[in-house]
């Protein structure tokens, strides 16, 4: 695999839990790779299968959607909606031959900045070994 | 109340008890005061991990509740802040408060974080109960609010105040320990300019007040000084001064007094000319003390110092005839200093002493030291006792002297010589005679030959506290010697001195001077030094050159010499307490050159500490003052926001009522030594072990056992440390909340561990009587194997490998013993000592556990009118009851200041928003520095320039400091210049600081969501702070995402609604009543609606509370003041038929049943639901079947009858749990243990014979309940537990006698007994009223009771907005509960009833495009609120119900909804943004 690769990861996180965990990691100064691009959404309830399709489609590497732990949503449930379209998003990807684990959900509660810290490190190093998008590589040719 | 009650509420303690009370004042219109001791609000919420029954992370659901009370308008945080005096009476109070300085400035900090970085002193965290360390510079914990560091500052430490100069040590000990020399020079230099030679020669008085001592020893302070001018050359130290002035001064004399005048003198831009008799600089530091003391090199390089900033010193230049004072100011010098010193030996005043080889001690050291030799004889004799005395010996040693003697009047223990100088002498061959003394020298041709010495013994104490010599007669003896060298004292010489007029001498031959200013008798003279002291330290007369030289310069400028200066002593400093477990460790030994090696030099005998043991000596230091005023963090802070000469403020505040909501502390177990906790790490208290599992903890979450950091396989947890308990400590009552945190902190454990964890809780009563607590402890029980055992331990024993043995006994007589990992003891829930000290200041009755005394029907009111208490300061409690009572505390407080409402209150004006909406947009981004915090790792500038490049950019800048004041109008003035209409700005987290940008550009006239962050800080260069490169290749990922979304924002606008200021409140009973009477106190309508014919509810059937207040009387007079107060109507045998609307206007019909039917269709504002609950009618135990046998009701109602049954009865037996905690009903009944103990204590009373059994599961007599149990215990009830697997069996032996049998566990036999009083304590059911929550939509549990919004932090409010829910149709609760709740409720419907109208809009769901609406119900299958609905075919969503969490938009198949501000263009944009890095 490519060394120099750099995954382009993206992470969708719900504004309760998974971003202030985030931004934890940083009052903690936990250190993780350079390599996560956050969204922030109030509750990942709101993340449609199209935003990660797009992500995907647009040559992203790895996405993944961070909210609260199950059972503690603060909008009661929406992460589990998250959960099951981060899955029907898994089974698309391996419909069209893309690897199904570029797409993750992970769950952590806003206490858990080395938590996030680990999942960041976790995500990179998972879509370091897949290595890039196949269809960055495509844009990139066709560009 | 008058009509000037104040508007404005204080509420003391900001933990979640008064965070709620303060957010639902001031939502409801009043101003508040939250006072808090700490640095920031959460109290111990805060630190908790996971709440029960939920598992809630603790931080997650407190963070929102603190970032509100922080930010809102009108609430006035009163951190680090105590109430001195309380005056006024209710409705208008006078507050006296007092902020202890935070030394940093709150409107300036950042919370960045540089002064912590930067600060060297490391103290326990304790937020992290002290498992972990902070710095003295500190954030309570990264949440707090406010979201600013303080410093944590004692009084001056004992080191400084023992120092005659003051000099900073703790400072310069710290700076020691972090290896920063030069900084450790820097603050000694502060105030001492030979930093080395005092290192050496200071005879060290601070280490004698060393708080060290109390441990082991001292800290080698002065060697420490010494190691930083070891380490880096004082000339290097840049010393600032003021511009040069013209006057000049002359210094007499270039002693350490000299010196140190000239130094300061300079500093403060003042020239001076020393002269100086002798050849060489120094004073008494070159002439008396020798070489291998103080090595000359060293003494040359420091007074360098001092001439390096224009200090001219002209040596052998003595003060005489040809040079006088006077001459001096002839020749134009504006004052003079003298400092002339005590160089003139004292003579013994023997016969001989005049003989040839005898020679002053002085003299001797005076030539010693400055041409290397003198004179030395072959056996030689020292007089005296002191460092002379001592320095003279060891220079004769080195000097060829075959024999020295010291001979010394008193004891060694006497002497005055340092111990170690002594010591050294010794090593180097000096002999010292003790209890002698010279009477006469013998000498022969005019040369000294010998010396005769008498014996001395010691007498009664002199003055100087000392025994007094006295000689012993006829012991007279004599020594061969060929030299004398007396060493008994020095003074000043005053004969160039002692004619000038205005100066004045004592009678010790010492200069007279003004004790504070050092002026002499005559104007412009100053004096100081051994010249004014007689012989003393080096030290003291720097101190007194640098008080010389303020005076002088004071002098120079005509002010007032004395001004200020006064000495400020404290009478009891407060200092860091001795930590109780710093372990010992040796004081570092100074390395010294070998004795062999010393002899015919002078070389240097101590050799200085190297690096490494000197920073682990100078680590030694305990921090007495906590901050060691380093100044580093100032140095540190960018924002300048460190001032470290903040003093305590006082002020007074006005407030209508007061809140106490102080909370409570963990019960200390640290002097009870059977439970191990002092010294052995694995055991731990509940708290501790909370930060333990915390993932923002001491190990960030991981299971470990603190002593080694091993994952335990093994934990106990014992109960009831510190509660229950009247043997090892007072605390008699039950905490109430620690059965079900460490049922909680087991679970929790074991999801912790990686490898199987075995888990231990051992009680004496499971106390589990909340809403789901009792289904809590069954999963934990059988699906989380969880071990509860039910026995008391006595003993915890430290075992092999630092685990801990426990030996218990089970029911059945078993002795066990078991080994653990970790030992959690269950601490209770203690009063703080504080806190009582305030309740007696301010005159609020304590109970007689120290808790707030409170009455049952008045639970939140405390015995001083006008102050309300809530939270654990009234009792034991959980949060949910804290929350409730924070709310009823609310309502209570305001209920009296309605006519203040809004008159304190702010509002922010604002201008009207500008109009966009045809223009395209114009983007300004700010990016930030933080400081350094972001600059210091990514490349500021290229950001900014970057963000340039980027489309519909119109400007960019960048800022130090985003946040501060002037960048907030600077912002203000580009978007007015440049016409911006969308503003990002990349600096920290949108969670603390969007809204203040939002309030920003709003001001500006821009509408508050045309605003966009990037997370450029917390979630970049915090994180990435190794890699500079990536981390401005993010930020500019970051900030060019953020533009792309900036592009697609849109103004949204809420709109206000109507609200109808009005309560419906359904149900008759005492909540309803509570409910309806608050309202209308309140200054609202309210509508009561009672099914049956009469108020009152299940209150009818109880007589009086647990405290044994009358609840019929209570009932009665609130039904009177309902059915005269003109703000209620009362609506009986009515029923709710119909409701529509939301919150703040709702319209219901109500249907009344009379002869015909009416109905009356009411408008209100917010909905109270308090349909109550009744008494299961038991199937058990032949009830109904035989007359003796009856509920906890009946039997109530039979006794205020005089019932015969009871009174006739010669056995009583409760049983308890009928129809509870059984699988029909799950849940613990919580009222009927208390209900019990009650009743058995009347009938004991009534008839002190009669046998009472209570046959009990558990028994749940939680707080202050337990003090029933006890009495009962002691009255002789007797009681036995049953296990719900055999429950006693209750037969009919013959018609009418009852025959009951059950198990005793502990005698482990069949107990007989024949009742004829059978008391069962049936369950609480809710009432039946599913018609009615299905109209209202409200949820209910299994069980059949409502659900709240959230178990925590919201237990009277519904997850829909609008509708609040009080009483038994919640939960089963006392009647002090249930008052309380209602009057939550009130609370709560206040927010809204007082609101002008319901915002909406803003962040929520909105159908964008109806027309595609295929009505699919997605939505409405999806909506975790049930907001939307279907209205005309379209999906309808009521903005003012929408909790905005974009589920439905995210569901909706064509895209019909959208989340404004979260739209798919929006979230798309940024993706896109993303992925275009290379476009």
């Amino acid at each position: 695999m490519n060394k120099s690769f750099e995954p382009e990861i993206l992470s969708i996180c719900c504004k309760y839990c998974a971003y202030a965990a985030a931004d934890l990691a940083g009052s903690m100064r936990l250190s993780y790779p350079a390599n996560i691009r956050i969204i922030q959404v109030p509750c990942t309830g709101r993340v449609d299968v199209i935003h990660l399709l797009n992500a995907v489609q647009g040559g992203i590497d790895g996405v993944y959607v961070a909210g609260c732990l199950e059972g503690e949503c603060h909008f009661v449930s929406g992460n589990l909606k998250a959960k099951s379209r981060v899955n029907r998003v898994k089974q698309i990807l391996e419909e069209v031959g893309l690897e199904p684990e570029r797409v993750e959900m992970y769950n952590l509660s806003s206490a858990m900045g080395s938590r996030f810290a680990e999942i960041a490190a976790e995500m990179t190093e998972k879509i370091r070994q897949l290595g890039p998008s196949p269809l960055k590589l495509k844009l990139r040719k066709s560009a | 109340m008058s009509k000037d009650a104040i508007g404005s509420v204080m509420v003391v303690g900001g933990g979640i008890a008064g965070i709620q009370a303060s957010l639902d004042l001031a939502d409801a219109g009043f101003l508040v005061h939250l006072v808090e001791s700490k640095s920031a609000i959460g109290g111990v919420m805060a630190q908790l991990d996971k709440t029960f029954p939920t598992n809630d992370c603790s931080m997650c659901i407190i963070s929102p509740k603190l970032v509100e009370a922080g930010r809102h308008l009108n609430i006035d945080l009163h951190t680090m802040t105590e109430i001195e005096s309380v005056s006024g009476t209710a409705g208008n109070f006078q507050v006296r408060l007092l902020e202890h300085p935070r030394f940093i400035d709150l409107e300036k900090c950042t919370a960045c974080g540089e002064c912590a970085k930067v600060c060297p002193v490391e103290l326990p965290n304790i937020f992290d109960e002290n498992l972990g360390n902070r710095k003295a510079a500190y954030q309570l914990y990264p949440q707090g609010m406010p979201s600013a560091y303080a410093v944590e500052k004692a009084d001056t430490a004992p080191c400084r105040l023992a120092c005659p100069a003051g000099l900073n040590v703790q400072g310069y000990v710290q700076m020691v320990k972090a290896g920063k020399y030069k900084e450790a020079l820097e603050i000694i230099m502060e105030d001492l300019p030979l930093p080395g030679v005092l290192g050496r020669i200071c005879p060290h008085g601070c280490e004698d007040a060393c708080r060290r001592c109390e441990i082991d020893e001292p800290v080698a302070i002065r060697d420490l000084k010494r190691l930083a001018a070891d380490q880096f050359n004082a000339r290097g130290i840049e010393i600032k001064c003021l511009p040069p002035r013209d006057e000049k001064v002359a210094i007499v004399g270039s002693g350490p007094a000299g010196l140190s005048a000239a130094y300061h003198l300079a500093r403060k831009g003042v020239k001076s000319t020393i002269y100086e008799a002798l050849p060489a600089a120094g004073g008494m530091l070159r002439v008396g003390i020798p070489a291998h003391r103080l090595p000359r090199e060293i003494l040359d390089q420091e007074i360098e110092v001092i001439t390096n900033l224009g200090v001219e010193i002209k040596t052998n230049t003595p003060l005489g005839p040809d040079l006088t004072v006077d001459d001096f100011f002839d020749q134009g010098y504006k004052a003079v200093y003298l400092a002339l010193g005590a160089h003139k030996g004292i003579e013994l005043g023997i016969p001989g002493e005049k003989s040839a080889g005898v020679r002053q001690g002085v003299a001797y050291l005076q030539e010693v030291n400055l041409t290397g030799r003198a004179e030395t004889g072959k056996k030689v004799a020292i007089i005296g006792g002191g460092n002379v005395a001592i320095d003279v010996a060891r220079s004769a040693l080195r000097l060829g002297a075959g024999e020295v003697n010291i001979i010394y009047r008193r004891t060694r223990a006497e002497m005055p010589a340092w111990e170690e100088e002594i010591h050294a002498a010794e090593s180097e061959g000096a002999k010292i005679m003790y209890l002698a003394a010279p009477q006469e020298v013998l000498s022969r041709d005019g040369q000294v030959v010998g010396l005769r010495c008498i014996r001395m013994e010691l007498g009664e104490p002199d003055s100087s506290g000392r025994r007094r010599p006295i000689p012993i007669p006829g012991s007279e003896y004599e020594i061969e010697i060929d030299q004398l060298i007396p060493a008994i004292g020095q003074r000043p010489d005053l004969s160039t001195i002692e004619d000038i007029t205005g100066l004045e001498f004592s009678r010790w031959g010492t200069m007279e001077v003004d004790a504070i200013t050092y002026a002499t008798g005559r104007e412009g003279v100053f004096a100081g030094g051994d010249l004014q002291t007689g012989p003393w330290v080096a030290i003291g007369a720097i101190a007194a050159g640098r008080e010389a030289a303020e005076s002088i310069v004071r002098y120079l400028d005509g002010r007032d010499m004395a001004a200020g200066r006064e000495p400020v002593k404290k009478e009891n400093p407060v200092y860091r307490p001795i930590p109780k477990d710093e372990p010992k460790r040796a004081r570092a030994k100074m390395p010294e050159l070998a004795v062999s090696e010393r002899k015919g030099n002078f070389k240097e005998v101590e050799l200085g500490y190297d690096e490494a043991p000197g920073r682990a000596e100078a680590s030694r230091c305990i921090n007495c003052g906590y901050c060691c005023e380093c100044f580093q963090c100032v140095g540190a802070c960018l924002a300048e926001a460190v001032q470290h000469g903040m003093k305590p403020k006082a002020k007074t505040v006005e407030v209508g009522a007061i809140i106490m909501a102080p909370g409570f502390i963990p019960f200390d177990p640290s002097p009870h030594a059977p439970y191990s906790y002092t010294g052995y790490p694995n055991v731990l208290t509940s708290l501790e072990f909370e930060r333990l599992l915390s993932a923002s903890g001491p190990f960030r979450g991981h299971l470990v056992r603190p002593s080694d950091h091993a994952e335990p396989k093994k934990i106990a947890w014992l109960q009831c440390v510190g509660s229950r308990d009247i043997n090892r400590c007072d605390n008699g009552y039950c905490s109430s909340v620690c059965c079900m945190y460490a049922a909680k902190q087991a679970v929790i454990a074991k999801e912790h561990s990686n490898k199987p964890l075995d888990t231990a809780i051992f009680y004496m009563d499971l106390r589990t009587y909340g809403k789901d607590f009792d289904r809590y402890v069954r999963r934990a029980e059988q699906e989380h194997d969880v071990r509860f055992i039910r026995a008391r331990v006595h003993t915890v024993e430290p075992a092999q490998d630092n685990r801990l043995r426990l030996r218990y006994v089970l029911e059945s007589g078993a002795l066990i013993e078991e080994t653990f990992d970790i030992v959690v003891l269950s601490v209770g829930l203690a009063a703080i000592d504080q806190t009582v000290n305030l309740a007696e200041k301010l005159g609020i009755d304590l109970n007689a556990h120290r808790f707030a005394r409170t009455l049952d029907l008045a639970p939140v009111a405390t015995s001083r009118e006008g102050i309300y208490v809530c939270g654990a300061f009234q009792g034991p409690k959980d949060i949910p009851q804290s929350v409730m009572e924070a709310s009823a505390a609310a309502a209570e407080a305001s209920m009296n200041l309605a006519d203040a409402r809004w008159s304190l209150t702010r509002t922010r004006e604002l201008p009207p928003e500008k109009d966009f909406s045809q223009e395209k947009p114009r983007v300004a981004v700010f990016v930030c520095n933080c400081g350094i915090n972001i600059g210091g790792v990514a490349d500021v500038p290229a950001v900014r320039d970057y963000a340039a490049t980027l489309p519909q950019v119109v400007h960019v800048e960048d800022n130090l400091f985003s946040c501060s004041q002037d960048t907030q109008d600077r912002m203000k003035e580009v978007i007015d210049e440049k016409k911006i209409n969308r503003v990002v700005v990349a600096s920290c987290s949108p969670r603390t600081h969007e809204p203040l940008f939002q309030e920003t550009i709003r001001e500006a006239g821009l509408n508050k969501y045309l605003f966009e962050m990037a997370n450029i800080r917390d979630q970049n260069t915090w994180v990435h702070m190794s890699d500079p490169v990536q981390a401005t290749e993010k930020a500019k990922d970051l900030v060019r995402m953020a533009v792309a979304k900036s592009v697609h924002l849109e103004p949204l606008h809420e709109v206000l609604l109507e609200v109808k200021r009005a309560a419906l409140v359904i149900g008759g009973g005492a909540a309803g009543m509570e409910a309806a009477l608050g309202i209308a106190r309140q200054g609202f309508k309210a509508f009561l609606v009672e099914k049956s014919g009469e108020l009152g509810g299940m209150a009818r059937k109880i007589h009086t509370t647990w405290q044994g207040e009358n609840v019929q009387s209570y009932l009665n007079d609130l039904i009177v003041k309902l059915e005269h107060h003109p703000n209620v109507r009362v609506f009986l045998n009515t029923e709710a038929a119909a409701t529509t609307g939301s919150i703040g206007s709702f319209t219901t019909k109500l249907v009344s049943r009379g002869e015909t039917d009416s109905s009356t269709v009411i408008e209100h504002g917010v909905t109270i639901l308090a349909t109550g609950g009744r008494e299961y009618k038991p199937n058990e135990y032949f009830y109904g079947q035989h007359p003796g046998v009856m509920t906890h009701l009946e039997f109530d109602e039979a006794t205020v009858r005089g019932d015969g049954r009871i009174q006739t009865a010669a056995t009583a037996v409760f049983i308890q749990c009928v129809g509870s905690r059984n699988s029909e009903r799950p849940y613990c009944s919580r009222v009927c243990c208390t209900h019990s103990l009650k009743s058995a204590l009347a009938l004991k009373k009534m008839n002190p014979e009669i046998n009472v059994f209570i046959l009990y599961r558990d028994i749940r007599s939680y707080g202050f309940r337990e003090e029933l149990y006890i009495q009962a215990r002691e009255k002789g009830v007797l009681f036995v537990r049953y296990d719900p697997e055999s429950p006693p069996k209750v037969e009919l032996e013959t018609q009418d006698r009852l025959a009951l049998t059950v198990t005793d566990h502990i005698l482990g036999l069949l107990l007989d007994m024949n009742p004829d009083l059978l008391i069962l304590a049936s369950a609480v059911l809710p009432n039946e009223n599913k018609k009615l929550f299905e109209l209202f939509k409200v949820p209910v549990n299994a069980d059949g009771f409502l659900v709240e919004a959230h178990a925590k932090l919201r237990p009277v409010d519904f997850a829909s907005e609008g509708i609040f829910m009080a009483g038994l149709a919640h939960y089963p609760k006392s009647i002090d509960e249930t008052i309380a709740q209602a009057r939550a409720a009130v609370s709560r419907a206040a927010t809204i009833l007082s609101q002008e109208g319901i915002r909406a809009g803003g962040v929520v769901a909105d159908v964008v495009y109806p027309d595609r609406c295929a009505a699919c119900l997605a939505c409405v299958r999806s909506c975790p609120y049930g907001v939307p609905y279907i209205k005309d075919s379209r999906a309808f969503i009521q903005p003012s119900e929408c909790h905005g969490c974009g589920v439905c938009a995210a569901e909706c198949p064509r895209k019909v909804i959208t989340l404004q501000h979260f739209t798919d263009d929006q979230i798309n944009a940024k993706i896109h943004a993303m992925i275009e890095k290379e476009a």
